[in-house]
């Protein structure tokens, strides 16, 4: 008896592993073989010997990616990006979740929330399709349209730093604050509606029932998403920094970040040291922000946490 | 008191509607942006550039697209072409893997289960996975390379996949089902599969979103203009225009600019680009935001 459930553990065991081989065998592809080829970093690469064959250099790659610049550069752009993006996300993303749910008409607010998602359903390239119309030096709406009613002179908006910050974050928060509304509005929905009717009984008004009910029940929500996102500070959208600006050379001191630098010295400038210290640079820390944010988030709310 | 709180209530609402209708505008005001120039003549658009409201309108440019359909023609049909094999792969590898993730019986689950998510933890990063697609699977130049690099199967998706086994569909199914001497498989095919069709609406239409999307694929590995899928090719005209603009004034480049789908077009092009989406988004909508919120309720 014991032989053949061991027997018929070994075929079910067997079944299993047949069921994951093709998903296990493309992670281990598409992610564990590349983890391992993080050594590149630790290597001068020789092309006429390869790969393997190249000599060890240790972190000599890394100081040459610190010795310049762009290190600097690359690093506070991306950090400095993230924390306005999830600045504004998130009151965005809470302002208009309350507006949403508070309207009388459901029906209106579920088409406002559709909108809302719209700029979240098209790809990076058809917004800077896009913001390519209104910024576009000879047929751009701003230049053509708008500055002359201002009274201002045109300006050449790809060669031009100054504007890309607020251009950027602008472009950003149009495309992702749909998605923060759906998500606080998911709690807000799950608030038991009593608590309103006994505050409006007890004379609270709009704002009182906001700061008092909304805001207090959407606390454990808002900490988790912010923790969230500083566990992925690092990374960066490739398609905001890359495509938006379209790879302008000229604005590179306020656009470029982590991704769009390892792509452009790997694609571009064929420097695979450079690309491939920064790269395990931003993987690195990616990895040790998301251990912090999860164990922050296990402290606050075990049940939100990732793992 | 009681007009007071009923005023203070009324100015609210009010507030709230014009606020809301002000963002919606924002929200499409760029797509309108879009849509007219691709309908606006060639002439006033050079005159007066883009505009909410064209000097002309013309059709123009859809008619020369639609009597230049190749190449327009071809970049759909390899957008369609990867989203449904990149989305029937995705799915069968997704559901594949989650079913014996969400056996209790399978007591190597934890450790696998570990595998899966260390992969959204931690990535090696472009290089070394550029130099294995390019130098190993030589991808460079391929159909796969639309559809294998990083789009495929995402941990996520999952883990999703295996909460829902675990949570909608009482185990004890399966084991009577096993008892009566169901195989695996049989059990699998004939009763999670049916069972979980919402799960897989809902993840299904996240990696064709996905696939429609994509683009950096083909940036990465497609030189080869007969691979250009549709947003590929979007790119590649707007750098285009772009390259040649920043250096006409260097070079005898307009013989190369008249090449190239004029300003309308342009335009028209990226209009045929959304418009799948746009029209299919209402019945896809709910699924949309249930994916949304399964993700962050539990990351």
């Amino acid at each position: 008896m014991k032989k053949t459930t061991a027997k018929s553990k070994r075929g079910k065991y067997l079944y299993y592993y047949l069921f994951m081989l093709p998903g296990l065998l493309y992670l281990l592809i598409n992610n564990y073989i590349p983890m391992i080829g993080i050594f590149i970093a630790f290597k001068k690469l020789n092309y006429t010997t390869g790969i393997f064959a190249s000599d060890w250099v240790g972190f000599d790659n890394f100081q040459y990616l610190f010795r310049t610049r762009d290190a600097f550069i690359i690093t506070r752009n991306t950090v400095l990006y993230n924390l306005v993006f999830i600045f504004l996300y998130t009151i965005l993303g809470i302002i208009i979740a309350i507006f949403l749910s508070e309207m009388r008409r459901k029906r209106l607010a579920r088409l406002y929330q559709s909108v809302l998602l719209l700029p979240n359903l098209v790809s990076m390239v058809i917004v800077s399709y896009l913001a390519f119309a209104f910024l576009s030096s000879e047929n751009g709406l701003l230049n053509n349209a708008i500055l002359p009613m201002l009274g201002m002179a045109e300006i050449s908006w790809y060669g031009t730093p100054g504007p890309w910050p607020v251009i950027l974050t602008i472009v950003s928060c149009w495309c992702y604050t749909g998605v923060e509304v759906i998500i606080y509005m998911s709690v807000i929905v799950g608030i038991d509606r009593s608590l309103y009717e006994s505050a409006e009984i007890d004379g609270a008004g709009k704002w009182r029932q906001i700061t008092s009910i909304t805001l207090p029940m959407l606390k454990p929500t808002i900490i988790i998403l912010q923790l969230m996102f500083i566990g992925r500070i690092f990374h960066s959208d490739f398609g905001l920094f890359y495509l938006i600006p379209m790879n302008s050379g000229m604005l590179y001191n306020v656009t470029s970040t982590l991704d769009t630098y390892v792509y452009t010295s790997l694609v571009r400038l064929q420097n695979i040291p450079m690309a491939s210290a920064a790269g395990l640079y931003q993987s690195f820390v990616g990895f040790v922000l998301v251990i912090c944010a999860n164990l922050a988030v296990r402290k606050l709310e075990p049940d939100s946490a990732l793992f | 008191m009681e007009n007071r709180l009923k005023h203070g209530e009324r100015s609210f609402h009010t507030i709230v509607n014009i606020s809301m209708m002000l963002l919606a505008l924002i929200v499409l005001a760029p797509f309108l942006l879009l849509f007219m120039s691709s309908v606006s003549s060639e002439q006033s658009l050079i005159a007066h550039g883009y505009r909410f409201w064209p000097g002309e309108f013309s059709l123009d440019a859809y008619l020369y697209i639609s009597r230049n359909t190749q190449t327009i023609i071809r970049s759909y049909g390899l957008t369609v072409l990867t989203t449904v094999i990149g989305t029937g792969l995705g799915l069968t590898l997704t559901a594949t893997l989650a079913y014996p993730l969400s056996r209790r019986d399978f007591s190597h689950r934890n450790v696998i289960l570990f595998l899966v998510f260390f992969t959204m933890l931690f990535n090696g990063g472009l290089v070394p996975s550029y130099i294995m697609w390019t130098q190993f699977f030589g991808i460079r130049n391929t159909l796969a390379a639309l559809i294998f690099p990083n789009l495929l199967l995402s941990a996520f998706n999952v883990i999703l996949v295996k909460n829902y086994y675990q949570h909608s569909i009482p185990e004890e199914i399966c084991e009577a089902a096993e008892i009566d001497g169901t195989g695996a498989w049989k059990t699998f095919s004939l009763i999670i599969l049916p069972l979980s069709k919402p799960i897989f609406a809902t993840i299904g239409m996240f990696y064709m979103l996905a696939y429609w999307n994509s683009w950096v694929n083909g940036l990465y590995y497609i030189s080869d203009s007969k691979l250009f899928s549709l947003q590929v090719l979007l790119n590649n005209i707007l750098q285009n225009i772009q390259f040649l603009v920043s250096n006409s004034n260097k070079a005898g480049a307009s013989a190369n600019v008249a090449s190239i789908p004029g300003v309308s077009i342009r335009m028209a092009i990226a209009v045929l680009g959304v418009l799948p989406v746009m029209v299919l988004f209402p019945f896809f909508q709910r699924y949309f935001v249930k994916g949304i919120t399964m993700g962050a309720v539990k990351g």
